[in-house]
C-alpha cells in the first residue's frame, strides 16, 4: 500500500494555491502519513478494497470552464475543484456563504477532524476552496440551497477532494442539496461537516450521480446541539467504487437524527454505505432507513454502527436496512453494530433481502405492462418508501424518473 | 371470440386440466361451477398466461388467435381480463399510477395513443361514479390495507378501466358479505354488453342470482362433465356436485 500516489501532488498544489489554509493542510498531511490506510482485513473495510484508488494515477485537476443550465435557486457551484463564481447563483438573505477560500472559517473546520480517516485527512491536505454555508442564530430559509461539485478531467484522471461546512445556528432552519457529477475517470475524495446548533432544522440531501467510472469516497460528519432536528438522505446513484460515510453524534439531549439512503447498482458498480450513530447524551432519537437496489454485478455493503454511551438514558435507535436484488449475480453484505452500554434504552434493528415478487409481477403483467416495465415499476415501489421522505419534490420526481 | 379444445394442463407433475372443451360468444356470460380442486382455477390461470401452469395438450383460440402463444401482457393487450381470486398488494405504487400505466401499456398493444393525466382522470372518475368507489380509492397503495370487499372492487374497478373483451372473474364473491356482492354483481353488470363475453367462475350458486349467466357449466377432475342454462346452477345448489 502506497501513499505517493496521492503525496507526490502536494507540492504542485501548494504553487497554485493561497496559504490561508496552510498550517490546516501540514497538519492533516503529517495525519495522513500516520494513519494507515483501510485493508480489507480490517473490520470496516472488509468489503471494499481501495486498491484502485492507489493503482490509478491521478492528476491535479486543470481549471476548466463548463456551461451549465441557469441556476433555478440559490446554488454554490465547483468545478474540479476550484469554486466556479460564474455559474454560482445569489445566496438568501441573511445567509453567509461561498467559497471556503472566501471565508476565515479556520475556527469551525473541526467537526470532521476528530476521525482517524486517512480520507479524511486527505482532504484537509489539500484544503483551499469548498463551499462554506453559515446560517446565523434565528435564520429560517426556506429556499433550498444547491452544492454542486463536477469532475471534468481532460483525458488524465484527475482527483478532487471537495469540502463542505455547514453551520446552523441556534434555532436556524435550512435546506441543503450537495450534488456530485462528472465525466470519465476521477477520484472524488469529499468532507462533509455539518454543524446542528441548538433547535436548528437542518435538511440534508446528497445526490451522488457521478460518472460510472468514477471512485467516490465521502465522510459526512454531523454534531447534533441540544434540541436539534437533523434530517439527510443519501442517494447513492453513479460511480464504479463509492463509499458514503455518515457519522451523526449528539452533543446535546433532546435532538433528533433522520438518516436515510438509498443506494441504486447495476454493472460492476461496489457501493459501500458505512454510518455511524453516536448517542453521547441521553434522550436522544435516531431513525435511520437504508434501501439498495443491486442488478447485475453489483456489490452492495450496508455497515450501520450505533452506540450509545453510558449516560445516553432514554436513547430510541431504529435501523433498518432492506435490499432488493434484482440478479442473480449481485451480492449484498450487511451488518447491523449496535454497541449498548446504557440500560434504559429503545434500540432496534433489522435487515432484509429480497427479490421482486413474482405474483406482483403477475398482477402487473395481466394487466397489459411489459415485464421490464412490471419490475422497473415494482423496484420502484420498494425504493419509494425513501423517495417519498424526500422533502424537495424536483429530487422525487429525479428519482422516479431514473428508476421508472 | 375464446374457443378452448382439449385443453390439458399441469401443475408441477399433477395433471389438472384434462380435456376442457369451450366455446365462449361475444355478448355471453358462463359461469363456470365445480367443487375445490376441480380445475376452475387452473383454467384461469391457464388463459391468462401464469406461469406456475403448463399446457401439455391442446389449443386455445382468441378471436382466432393463439392465445397460450402469448405472454400475459400481451393477452391483456389483446383484450383478456383476469379478476383475481387474491387480488395482489402492491404498497409503493399508487391505484392511480398503476391504472394510467396500465391503461396506457394496454392502448399502446391496440396502436392508439397514451392518455395524458388530465384525460385519464377523466376517464377513471366518470368510471368511479358508476361503481360507486371512494374518490381515495385513487390515491391510496395498489390494495394495501384494503379490506376482502374493497379489494374485489378495486378488480372490477380496473376491469371497467381497462374496457376488456373477454373477462374472467375468479372467485370473485369468496370472502364477500351479501352487500359487498351485490357491489360487485352491480359493477360487472354494468359492464355487460353484447361485444363483451365473461366467464363467471366460482363455488357457488349465489353469486348467480345477481350475476345471471346464460350458460352453467359444471367442472369436475379437469373437464367439464355437463353444460346447461341458467337452471342448472340451482339444481347444483339443491343437490350438490355429487349428485352428477
Amino acid at each position: 500500500m502506497d501513499k505517493t500516489n496521492f503525496t507526490n501532488l502536494f507540492a504542485a498544489f501548494d504553487r497554485d494555491t493561497s496559504s490561508r489554509y496552510g498550517a490546516l493542510r501540514q497538519s492533516a498531511r503529517e495525519r495522513f502519513a500516520a494513519l494507515p490506510l483501510p485493508t480489507t482485513r480490517g473490520e470496516d473495510w472488509r468489503f471494499t478494497s481501495i486498491a484502485p484508488l492507489l493503482e490509478t494515477p491521478f492528476d491535479l485537476p486543470a481549471a476548466v470552464s463548463v456551461p451549465l443550465p441557469p441556476a433555478v435557486g440559490p446554488r454554490l457551484v465547483f468545478v474540479n475543484g476550484r469554486y466556479a463564481k460564474g455559474l454560482s447563483s445569489p445566496m438568501p438573505n441573511g445567509v453567509r456563504a461561498g467559497s471556503l477560500a472566501d471565508i476565515d472559517a479556520i475556527q469551525i473546520l473541526q467537526i470532521a477532524s476528530e476521525t482517524d480517516s486517512p480520507f479524511t485527512a486527505l482532504n484537509s491536505s489539500f484544503l483551499s476552496d469548498g463551499a462554506c454555508i453559515i446560517v446565523p442564530d434565528g435564520v429560517v430559509v426556506e429556499t433550498p440551497i444547491e452544492i454542486l461539485f463536477m469532475s471534468r478531467p481532460n483525458g488524465k484522471p484527475i482527483v478532487t477532494h471537495p469540502r463542505v461546512l455547514l453551520v446552523a445556528g441556534k434555532n436556524a432552519q435550512t435546506t441543503v442539496i450537495e450534488r456530485y457529477l462528472g465525466d470519465g475517470v476521477y477520484f472524488t475524495n469529499a468532507v462533509t461537516e455539518i454543524a446542528v446548533g441548538e433547535g436548528a432544522v437542518v435538511d440534508h440531501v446528497k445526490v451522488q450521480s457521478e460518472s460510472d467510472t468514477a471512485y467516490h469516497i465521502a465522510n459526512t460528519q454531523i454534531v447534533m446541539a441540544a434540541k436539534a432536528n437533523f434530517t439527510s438522505h443519501n442517494l447513492s446513484l453513479g460511480g464504479a467504487l463509492v463509499r458514503n460515510e455518515v457519522r451523526v453524534r449528539f452533543d446535546g439531549e433532546h435532538a433528533e437524527a433522520t438518516v436515510n439512503g438509498l443506494y441504486l447498482a447495476k454493472g460492476k458498480q461496489h457501493v459501500d454505505n458505512f454510518t455511524v450513530i453516536d448517542h453521547a447524551k441521553p434522550n436522544c432519537a435516531s431513525h435511520e432507513i437504508y434501501k439498495g437496489v443491486l442488478a447485475d454485478r453489483a456489490h452492495g455493503v450496508f455497515n450501520g454502527k450505533i452506540f450509545v454511551r453510558k449516560d445516553a438514558q432514554k436513547t430510541d435507535a431504529k435501523q433498518t436496512n432492506k435490499v432488493l436484488l434484482l440478479s442473480d449475480d449481485a451480492t449484498i453484505n450487511t451488518k447491523p453494530q449496535l454497541e449498548i452500554f446504557a440500560d434504559d434504552v429503545k434500540c432496534t434493528h433489522g435487515a432484509t433481502i429480497g427479490q421482486l415478487d413474482a405474483t406482483q409481477l403477475f398482477y402487473l403483467r395481466s394487466r397489459g405492462l411489459p415485464l421490464e416495465q412490471a419490475r422497473r415499476l415494482l423496484t420502484f415501489a420498494f425504493a419509494n418508501d425513501i423517495v417519498n421522505r424526500v422533502k424537495i419534490e424536483s429530487i422525487r420526481a429525479e428519482l422516479e424518473e431514473r428508476i421508472v | 371470440m375464446l374457443t378452448i379444445h382439449n385443453l390439458h394442463a399441469k401443475v408441477a407433475d399433477k395433471n389438472i386440466l384434462r380435456g376442457i372443451n369451450l366455446t365462449v360468444n361475444a355478448g355471453e356470460v358462463h359461469a363456470i361451477m365445480g367443487p375445490n380442486g376441480s380445475g376452475k382455477s387452473t383454467l384461469a390461470g391457464v388463459l391468462t398466461g401464469r406461469d406456475a401452469y403448463s399446457v401439455t395438450d391442446g389449443e386455445v383460440l382468441f378471436e382466432g388467435k393463439n392465445l397460450l402463444d402469448m405472454a400475459p401482457e400481451e393477452r391483456a393487450g389483446e383484450g383478456v381480463f383476469l379478476a383475481f381470486q387474491y387480488p395482489v398488494e402492491i404498497p409503493g405504487v399508487s391505484n392511480s399510477y398503476f391504472l394510467r400505466a396500465s391503461v396506457n401499456a394496454v392502448r399502446k398493444h391496440r396502436g392508439e395513443p397514451e392518455l395524458d393525466a388530465a384525460s385519464f382522470l377523466k376517464v377513471v372518475k366518470q368510471k368511479m361514479k358508476v361503481l360507486h368507489m371512494p374518490e381515495d380509492l385513487l390515491k391510496r397503495p395498489v390494495n394495501e390495507g384494503f379490506s376482502g370487499g374493497e379489494k374485489k372492487r378495486n378488480e372490477i374497478f380496473q376491469m371497467a378501466v381497462l374496457e376488456p373483451k373477454l373477462c374472467i372473474l375468479d372467485e370473485t364473491d369468496s370472502g364477500l358479505d351479501i352487500d359487498a356482492m351485490k357491489a360487485v354483481a352491480d359493477g360487472v353488470n354494468a359492464l355487460r354488453s353484447k361485444d363483451r363475453a365473461m366467464i363467471v367462475i366460482t363455488h357457488y350458486q349465489r353469486l348467480l342470482d345477481h350475476i345471471v349467466p346464460d350458460f352453467v357449466h359444471v367442472l369436475s377432475q379437469g373437464r367439464i362433465v355437463k353444460t346447461g342454462g341458467k337452471g342448472l346452477a340451482l339444481e347444483l345448489e339443491a343437490h350438490g356436485y355429487s349428485g352428477n
